[in-house]
């Protein structure tokens, strides 16, 4: 019944199995990011757009004015104190502050808020179309909500590549580290088992949860936001493989040397927490300062999560991405070399 | 082969070549703060079970990990099976001949008994079948049982069985019953006594003389990176030129000397209240006792004889009990 099987199949067997059976792992690695799509999606679905708050002074001329801007659809308008104007102003329940002098109005705002920005152009064109002034052209608008450029569709890819981060250095840095405390590499080195089987294996099982963990997260909101790839499966998974292939291998590195848990914790956040921050998961990466830009695009997880979108929001071919794949490429075979080069089995 | 040495020599040292499964010589190993091992000889025979004993801190562990070539030696030099580490591939070809259980191994603990001996089994071209190897160790029942339900002594067996899965020639053992019950070390006696049955080659260490005195053949006994003593447990014994201990103790203190010179005492040792006192001819000695302890108007609490030991060597060779460590 038991036929001696091929080392590498025998230890990605082992890494499975004692992945499957450790139910915590599998709610981060599987029920989590669902959740978190979910929420996120939720949280920032396209719903019709916000009416600008605007807070009007009460002051003589008010209640013309609150009666001007109440024709426009765009617009709330609230009679307030002065003080409870800046004070709502402060706490951004309204965009904008309006205050009518004789025969002309004065806006209150922070520049720097781009809805604000917004809520003045708004007001000001109601205002002065309330007031007489006519368009010199005649414009036309098309209203359109294209699938592919929602927030949950900037995000699942984001999502994605998160979670193949994460799984990547967690699932290895912590069970290499653990079997590292627990002696047990040091019993394998004992045996004639190849080291590189022992490390391949890691990869080999990263593999197998890969294609559950992006199916998924892309399962889930394909039913709930109708969330689709534009771009080739096979690109797809191309991408996400070898971005299971380069967290892997970070994982590696991370966790050659380190003999405790909380050793190997410190260096994950160390090279997560800039991740976090910086890939472009949550928000676009472009928003950060130009100086920034050649760090963070050299940043693994932000060539996975570039690469990710162009091909599930853009359709974009491989061939068009060769940076974020040669940057993967590059993460992937040192970590891997320099993890086999400087690991410590004792 | 053209050389001009004599015909006998090299035969001869070819046949002990043969008999031998390992040999070291001036063995160092030194750690920052400390001399593990400090000019170690050893030669062990092929087909018999070695007993590295002493107390814990000996360097017993270091010893047999610069052994198993798991650790380098600062000085000295290692033949296994006629084989030296040389850190190629040909280390690999030694490590299928040889079964290893480390004493501070963890089994994982979310996998099975048979899932991991399939594991082990598969790092070797041959051996065993995990079935057979289940079986020797008497884990038949446990087989589907996840490691972290096993009893101390199951998972030791389990360690063992992970050492068996190749068939090895030599057989590494590093404290295999430290911290069971009486009854699981029996059950892992029965193994290596039935390894070593079969031809097998034992090395093992431990703290428990009872342990060494049953299964080896021969003993070294360790001290500070040193071996203090080698030879079969009786010649051990023997070498106190005394074969019975008297321990006792007395309501008040007794003179020292007095106790020495009584007749047929070759050795006392006191540790807190009991006096050991190693005799020869435990008849001579025993009523000698008896009236010294009166002479000295005391009185005995506790007094019990036993065969002498190797526990009662290491104390006489070191002053200390092999768990006082």
């Amino acid at each position: 019944m038991a036929k001696e099987r091929h080392p590498l199949f025998e230890l990605t067997a082992m890494r499975v199995r004692e992945f499957l059976r450790e139910k915590e792992a599998v709610f981060w690695v599987f029920i989590f990011p669902v959740l978190m799509t979910f929420a996120l999606g939720i949280a920032f679905r396209n719903t019709a757009p916000d009416k600008t708050p605007v807070a009007i002074e009460a002051t003589t001329g008010a209640s013309e004015t609150a009666q001007l801007l109440s024709r426009s659809s765009e617009i709330t308008a609230t009679v307030m104190s002065p003080n409870e104007a800046a004070q709502a102003l402060r706490s951004g329940k309204v965009s904008i502050v309006v205050r009518p002098q004789n025969d002309s109005y004065d806006y209150r705002f922070d520049p720097t808020r781009p809805e604000s920005r917004a809520a003045r152009l708004i007001l000001d064109d109601v205002l002065q179309r309330g007031r007489g002034r006519t368009d010199v052209v005649k414009t036309g608008e098309e209203k359109i909500t294209e699938p592919g450029a929602r927030y949950v569709d900037f995000l699942v890819p984001g999502l994605i590549g998160m979670n193949l981060m994460g799984s990547g250095l967690w699932g290895l840095g912590f069970t290499v580290v653990i079997a590292r405390s627990r002696k047990i590499l040091k019993r394998f080195a004992a045996t004639p088992m190849r080291r590189s089987h022992y490390l391949f294996s890691f990869m080999l099982s990263r593999l197998v949860f890969l294609v559950l963990e992006v199916a998924a997260v892309v399962v889930f909101a394909w039913l709930v936001f109708n969330f689709t790839v534009r771009g080739s499966w096979l690109s797809l998974i191309l991408i996400t493989v070898l971005g299971g292939f380069t967290f892997s291998g970070l994982g590696l590195l991370v966790a050659a040397r380190p003999t405790t848990i909380e050793g190997v914790s410190g260096l994950m956040n160390f090279i997560m927490l800039p991740m976090w921050l910086l890939s472009g998961t949550f928000f676009s990466s472009e928003r950060f300062p130009q100086v920034l830009q050649p760090f963070i695009k050299a940043l693994p997880l932000t060539a996975l999560n570039t690469a990710l979108r162009s091909v599930m929001n853009e359709g974009a071919a491989l061939s068009s991405l060769w940076i974020p794949i040669a940057i993967l490429l590059a993460w992937c075979v040192i970590s891997f070399f320099v993890a086999l080069k400087i690991f410590k089995w004792q | 082969m053209s050389t001009q040495t004599s015909l006998d020599a090299p035969s001869a040292t070819a046949r002990t070549a043969q008999r031998i499964a390992v040999r070291c010589e001036g063995l160092v190993k030194r750690f920052t703060d400390v001399t593990a091992v400090d000019g170690l000889d050893l030669e062990v025979f092929k087909g018999e079970c070695f007993g590295l004993l002493g107390p814990n801190g000996a360097g017993k562990t270091t010893t047999v990990e610069i052994l198993e070539g798991l650790t380098a030696p600062d000085e000295g030099s290692v033949e296994l099976l006629g084989q030296r580490w040389n850190g190629g591939g040909d280390d690999r070809a030694l490590r299928e001949r040889i079964g290893v259980q480390l004493q501070e191994t963890q089994l994982a603990e979310k996998v099975t008994v048979m899932e991991t001996v399939r594991l082990f089994r598969s790092f070797y071209k041959r051996g065993h079948s995990v079935d057979e190897v289940i079986r020797r160790v008497a884990l038949e029942e446990k087989r589907n049982s996840r490691v972290g339900k096993l009893s101390g002594g199951q998972k030791q067996r389990l360690a063992v069985a992970c050492a068996l899965v190749s068939d090895p020639e030599l057989l590494f053992l590093d404290e295999p019953t430290t911290g069971l019950d009486p009854q699981a070390r029996l059950s892992l006696w029965d193994i290596v006594e039935k390894f070593r049955t079969r031809g097998g080659t034992i090395l093992l260490t431990t703290h428990y003389m009872e342990e060494a005195a049953r299964l080896c053949d021969r003993v070294a006994i360790m001290d500070h990176g040193k071996v203090i003593a080698l030879g079969t447990p009786a010649e051990l014994i023997e070498s106190l030129g005394a074969d019975q201990v008297i321990e006792f103790s007395v309501a008040s203190a007794l003179a020292d000397d007095a106790l020495k010179t009584l007749p047929a005492v070759k050795h006392l040792h006191k540790r807190g209240e009991i006096y050991a006192l190693t005799v020869s001819e435990i008849g001579v000695a025993l009523p000698a006792l008896l009236a010294e302890i009166e002479r000295q108007q005391s009185e005995v609490v506790t007094l019990t004889t036993h065969q002498a030991t190797l526990e009662d060597v290491f104390v006489s060779l070191t002053g200390r009990m092999l768990r006082d460590g």
